[in-house]
């Protein structure tokens, strides 16, 4: 898989010049960085392109990196009160402003070269986010784009019908965005007295059974590996 | 003369043929779909952020809850993803002990498929004999895991025990008589392998008594050849995997092609359709029941001969041994950590495919270095190949609507999620 992936990182090299962001991450995976603009002709060129021969797009996944990096629950430093508990309610900290809050990664396979690579896009900063649909290009994007657009709120320019796919009919909401609540906004009842289902604020508190935690550890650091 | 107009039909979402929750509004000319818009989410339970909010492996549980029929296909993809991130190979007995249960588990989807699909268009004692089958398979689950379905038996580093030496067996009860229990018994005698060996002895006959049923008969024919047909170039760009692909003629197996475990060790064939209609792809997954059987063999004398781990021995990633918890105590705080906080998966993403029993199945995973994942994202191959209804469905009667969800074989709890 190694051998395939350094010929797959010189051909892309090759194509799009020496400056092209290609990133070798775990498991000799390439994740190639594109700008919006640059969407839909990159994803044109690597689909036709001999060398390249992407002719599927297997997965499509957005990504919310709003909290991406903070713990729930500090570990490294103590204070004179020992370390801290558990976990401190409120906002998440970030600003939903921050730039390259959402990415949108892009799997593509190449059945006749056998190889694999991951296209990953940041939308512009702005709520809503927004990039070019790659609905053109891979048919089966149609129904992933609608899934990122429901559960993240990204906008895919030129898809032919942007509806929400998964959550319920008259949902309010992303809520796979990381300032979303696990618990949700609304909670359902029939009420026997209007003889019909309401929706209310959710009335149970938001619980963390286990803090998030983020530990150094040596012994996965590749640069520790002999 | 009356003027015909089209109009819209709702099925589902409580249809027999619905295989669960699509709701699908069909709008009709006559008898013929002109359009078909699938209606997905009623059994969405957000299984991804979900698995966002717990520790790595307190999630392997939910990924046997989303394709209810290979539960343990999709803990693999899951837990490949992990160990993946964190660098690890499991011990080579576990994975032949995966190899050999992702093969029972593609036999048992396909099994549950060929019994749904078949009552669906109409074939009903296809349905029983399928049954009686994937019981015996259903009892290898629970033999190794204690569940009949929702195993959780892969873990991160291998799986979480051995194979038992002993099957259980059935119980006399004023219901069936001694002769009886001991009848059901009799390939129960040894060990779990030895069971799963006379399996795959009776099997064959078995796959050829389905085949008798269906192959040559003449309504399935009518019912299926040239039904939903999709051409080898379309099938790549609507992002088929698995047997829908094979379906159509592209020999496309991740088994073969990018081999993970080691299937790399095993001897089977691919089989491929000619058409691409629902015929062929009933044809490829008939052999592929027979190539699953084959593996099996193959990983049963394997497994025979070669004791050893079933897991990795560090702790920070599996527990330790319950009976060196009760005198050392580094293996007790190990144990407490483990099953409190977790343990940490140094930063980076990975995606990690599978070859499910329905195509390909992945997961892509996002670590910041935490107890718990940043970001879970499941490839339900189902979901792909849901999206490509409208346009296989396009021009056909409502009755091949049925046909064509059937051999998608599609389960709502994988794309839903």
């Amino acid at each position: 898989m190694s051998m395939r992936s350094e010929r797959l990182a010189e051909r892309i090299h090759a194509r799009f010049g020496d400056d092209a962001e290609l990133l070798h991450g775990t498991a000799n995976e390439l994740t190639l960085i594109v700008a919006p603009e640059q969407l839909i002709e990159t994803a044109t060129a690597l689909r036709d392109e001999p060398g390249l021969e992407f002719a599927m797009l297997v997965e499509l996944a957005a990504v919310d990196y709003l909290v991406y990096g903070l713990d729930e629950w500090k570990t490294r430093s103590a204070t004179e009160s020992g370390f801290s508990r558990g976990v401190v309610r409120g906002s998440p900290p970030v600003s939903a402003e921050t730039p390259q809050r959402f990415a949108v990664a892009y799997h593509l396979l190449s059945l006749s070269l056998n190889h694999r690579l991951r296209l990953r896009c940041y939308p512009a900063a702005g709520d809503p986010p927004r990039l070019p649909s790659v609905n053109d290009v891979w048919p089966s994007a149609n129904w992933l784009e609608r899934e990122a657009f429901d559960l993240f709120g990204i906008l895919f320019d030129g898809h032919p019908d942007l509806r929400r796919i998964l959550t319920d009919y008259g949902f309010i909401g992303h809520p796979f965005r990381k300032d979303f609540p696990l618990i949700g906004q609304v909670q359902v009842r029939y009420d026997a007295d209007e003889k019909r289902v309401v929706y209310e604020p959710v009335d149970i508190e938001p619980r963390t059974l286990v803090p998030r935690v983020i530990r150094d550890d040596h012994r996965y650091d590749p640069a520790m590996k002999d | 003369m009356a003027e015909i107009r089209s109009f819209t039909m709702n099925f589902g979402p409580q249809h027999p043929a619905a295989h669960g929750v699509l709701r699908l509004v069909l709008e009709m000319d006559g008898e013929t779909i002109q359009k078909a818009d699938p209606h997905i989410g009623l059994l969405h339970r957000a299984t991804e952020k979900l698995a966002e909010s717990k520790p790595f492996n307190q999630s392997i549980g939910y990924m046997d809850r989303l394709d209810y029929m290979s539960m343990m296909c999709n803990e693999h993809a899951y837990v490949l993803a992990i160990e993946r991130l964190l660098g690890i190979t499991p011990p080579l007995r576990a994975q032949y002990i995966r190899v050999l249960f992702d093969e029972i588990t593609r036999v048992m989807n396909h099994l549950m498929w060929l019994a749904a699909h078949g009552l669906d268009i109409g074939a009903m004692t296809i349905f029983l004999y399928c049954f009686r089958e994937r019981e015996d398979l259903l009892d290898c689950y629970e033999a190794v895991s204690g569940a009949r379905m929702h195993a959780t038996y892969y873990r991160p580093g291998g799986v979480h025990r051995d194979l038992p030496l002993e099957m259980p067996r059935y119980e006399g009860s004023r219901f069936r008589s001694k002769q009886g229990t001991d009848k059901l018994n009799e390939a129960r005698s040894g060990s779990l392998l030895d069971f799963i060996e006379d399996f795959t002895d009776r099997f064959p006959a078995c796959i050829d008594d389905y085949e008798t049923l269906l192959t040559d008969n003449r309504i399935w024919k009518q019912r299926t050849v040239n039904i939903g047909v999709v051409s080898p170039e379309r099938a790549m760009a609507l992002g088929f995997t698995g047997p829908m692909l094979r379906g159509s003629g592209i020999a496309w197996d991740l088994r073969k092609k990018q081999p993970y475990e080691v299937y790399s060790e095993m001897d089977f064939d691919i089989p491929v359709g000619t058409n691409g209609d629902c015929y062929d792809r009933y044809l490829v997954r008939m052999e592929e029941l027979r190539q699953s059987n084959r593996i099996i063999r193959q990983c049963v004398r394997w497994l025979r001969e070669n004791p050893g781990p079933v897991s990795i021995a560090d702790q920070k990633i599996v527990p330790p041994r319950r009976v060196d918890m009760k005198d050392d105590m580094e293996s007790l705080i190990h144990h407490f950590k483990l099953y409190t906080e977790g343990y940490c998966v140094p930063e980076g993403e990975v995606y990690a495919a599978i070859e499910g029993p329905k195509g390909e199945f992945g997961c892509y995973m996002v670590s910041d270095g935490a107890n718990k994942p940043y970001r879970v994202k499941l490839r339900p191959p189902a979901f792909i190949h849901l999206s490509a209804l409208d346009e296989m469905v396009r021009g056909h009667m409502l009755a091949d609507v049925v046909a064509v969800i059937g051999t998608i074989d599609v389960v709502f709890g994988e794309v839903d999620r």
